[in-house]
């Protein structure tokens, strides 16, 4: 799923600054799920705001809602009421719901209240571990269902490099926490599968113009197209 | 290939053809706009080296480019080995910067994947890896050999080129380094170079892997060593720099001795034992001496270890 944390408050409140009407619009999809930017969390940084604004002494309102996807047009109709009475709409959803209700509603002025971070897999409960760049060309038929290209610090197409140690990657989290060598895991996997020489072969130079190098991307689907 | 039979003709392509025991070092170039330093640790080696390694920013620190300090390095009387990381550039870059060094007069290029920047000074920055060292190599064989650029197209004029890699006997899985090098020789690799070795039992090991599949008949493998000052690198290199193995018993020796003219004697007599030691393992080829920021220990290592003169090749 696409996961997002919530920006400093610090940083939401000089987004917002100024503004007499503000709506934090909350979407109940992947943010939602990640814990981020559902309803639920909409409507706490909507009290968090109305505390501060009450705090320093500025009137300002602040209201809540949530769509069930923002990038979707069909569910902003749904909020649409909520964001026309606002000066400023505060988006919890991913860049793409934020980047929805911004074309959508023009105007008005959207600002995201999160960081879309990445494409994640809850390993736990509130855990999210990177496992997807969306670059177009997957090769993870040949790497065990392991990707290099963002589970490898170096995107290496032939991994690993020297600095794998016991199974981890020389890089370590802003957290230093540890992080898995891909290419340890990879190798790993295909010795169980048995396909351990697809480890010999050299995977030529990735075509990047797959990925958002060659520019931005369109999905068109012919056959689904509405006749 | 060149009209001599040598891909490049480099003296180092030349040393290690001739079946001669090769001696290379490394050159850090500043962080600063000061090409005094490269002339001055040439300057240094001139003499005692066949050729030398000029680091392209290195611990993903920005420093003087790698292609403008070796040329510096090849004005002042050492060959150089121009280092290139796939970090830094795309394969357009890394295709234009080794004509360019061509041009200029360098024949030995060795292709690293590179430090993560995470580690340098710049960890905000972009990393590239558009290509991975293996790519690297065989772009870079691919223009010399086919005259062809990564993309297909034809070129007039190749770049000779005498191509490197590096490995590391000491990274993990220890079970797939040995055909990692195979991978880089199939890729177009002439000569490689390891990672610092302290722990030579363990190195012992991987050449025995090497020899089996017969890939030190295929390659130039240099040993890489790293003379040690004192035992707070050793100690240092051994819990913070990536993929290095250092035994506690050559952390124990360097601290047995007191720090500063002592143990950098201590230190200079280590490498030299060390060489004689990696010397006689079938299939090493040469010496690659990593002294970082001591350049000045290079030649009387290189004396004492018997390695004088180094071999004059046409």
């Amino acid at each position: 799923m696409i996961t997002a944390e919530r920006k400093p408050f610090d940083e939401i409140l000089t987004l917002v600054d100024g503004h007499k009407k503000v709506l934090v619009a909350g979407c109940d999809t992947c943010v939602a799920i990640c814990l981020t930017g559902g309803e639920k969390e909409a409507e706490i940084l909507a009290s968090e705001l109305r505390m501060k604004a009450q705090a320093d002494g500025r009137e300002v309102e602040v209201e809540h809602t949530a769509a069930i996807r923002q990038c979707e047009w069909e569910y902003l109709d749904m909020i649409a009421a909520k964001v026309e009475e606002a000066d400023v709409v505060l988006s919890m959803a991913c860049g793409i719901g934020i980047q929805s209700m911004a074309e959508k509603f023009e105007p008005k002025l959207v600002v995201p209240a999160v960081n879309t971070n990445m494409l994640g897999m809850p390993q736990e409960h509130a855990v999210w571990l990177e496992r997807c760049g969306a670059c177009g060309d997957c090769v993870i038929g040949e790497t065990a269902g392991i990707c290099p290209v963002v589970r490898c610090s170096k995107s290496l197409m032939n991994g690993p490099c020297g600095g794998s140690h016991d199974g981890k990657c020389e890089v370590t989290t802003p957290e230093k926490e540890e992080i898995d060598c891909a290419w340890a895991l990879i190798w790993e996997r295909l010795k169980a599968q048995g396909r351990e020489e697809l480890m010999e072969v050299t995977r030529p130079p990735k075509n990047w113009s797959k990925s958002s190098s060659g520019g931005p991307r369109k999905m068109v689907k012919e056959e689904a197209k509405p006749v | 290939m060149t009209d001599n039979g040598y891909k490049a003709g480099s003296n180092l392509e030349k040393v290690l053809s001739a079946g001669t025991f090769a001696v290379t070092s490394e050159c850090g170039p500043p962080k600063s706009a000061d090409g005094g330093v490269i002339e001055r640790k040439a300057k240094i080696l001139k003499g005692f080296v066949d050729a030398v390694n000029i680091t392209d920013n290195q611990t993903a620190v920005v420093r003087v480019c790698s292609l403008a300090s070796g040329v510096t390095a090849q004005q002042n009387g050492v060959e150089a080995i121009m280092q290139m990381t796939c970090r830094d550039r795309n394969r357009l870059a890394m295709q234009a910067d080794i004509l360019g060094a061509a041009t200029l007069g360098i024949k030995n290029i060795l292709c690293l994947t590179g430090d993560h920047l995470s580690f340098g000074n710049h960890p905000e920055a972009k990393g590239v890896h558009d290509l991975d060292s293996l790519n690297l190599i065989r772009m870079y064989k691919d223009m010399r050999d086919e005259k062809t650029f990564q993309c297909g197209e034809e070129m007039d004029v190749a770049p000779p080129l005498y191509i490197g890699c590096a490995e590391n006997p000491f990274g993990d899985p220890f079970e797939f380094r040995a055909l990692r090098l195979k991978k880089k020789i199939e890729a177009g690799a002439d000569f490689m170079q390891t990672q610092c070795i302290f722990n030579i039992p363990k190195f012992k090991e991987w050449m025995k892997e090497v020899r089996a599949l017969g890939l030190h008949q295929e390659i130039k493998i240099l040993a890489g060593i790293t003379p040690l000052k004192g035992a707070g690198g050793a100690r240092y290199m051994k819990n913070f720099v990536p993929g290095m193995d250092v035994p506690q018993e050559i952390v124990d020796r360097m601290a047995g001795v007191e720090k500063g003219p002592p143990s950098h004697a201590e230190g200079k007599k280590l490498a030299v034992e060390m060489i004689k030691e990696l010397a006689e393992i079938e299939g090493v080829a040469g010496i690659h001496i990593m002294a970082v920021e001591w350049e000045e220990a290079v030649p009387e290592i290189v004396e004492t270890a018997g390695l004088l003169p180094r071999p004059a090749v046409a």
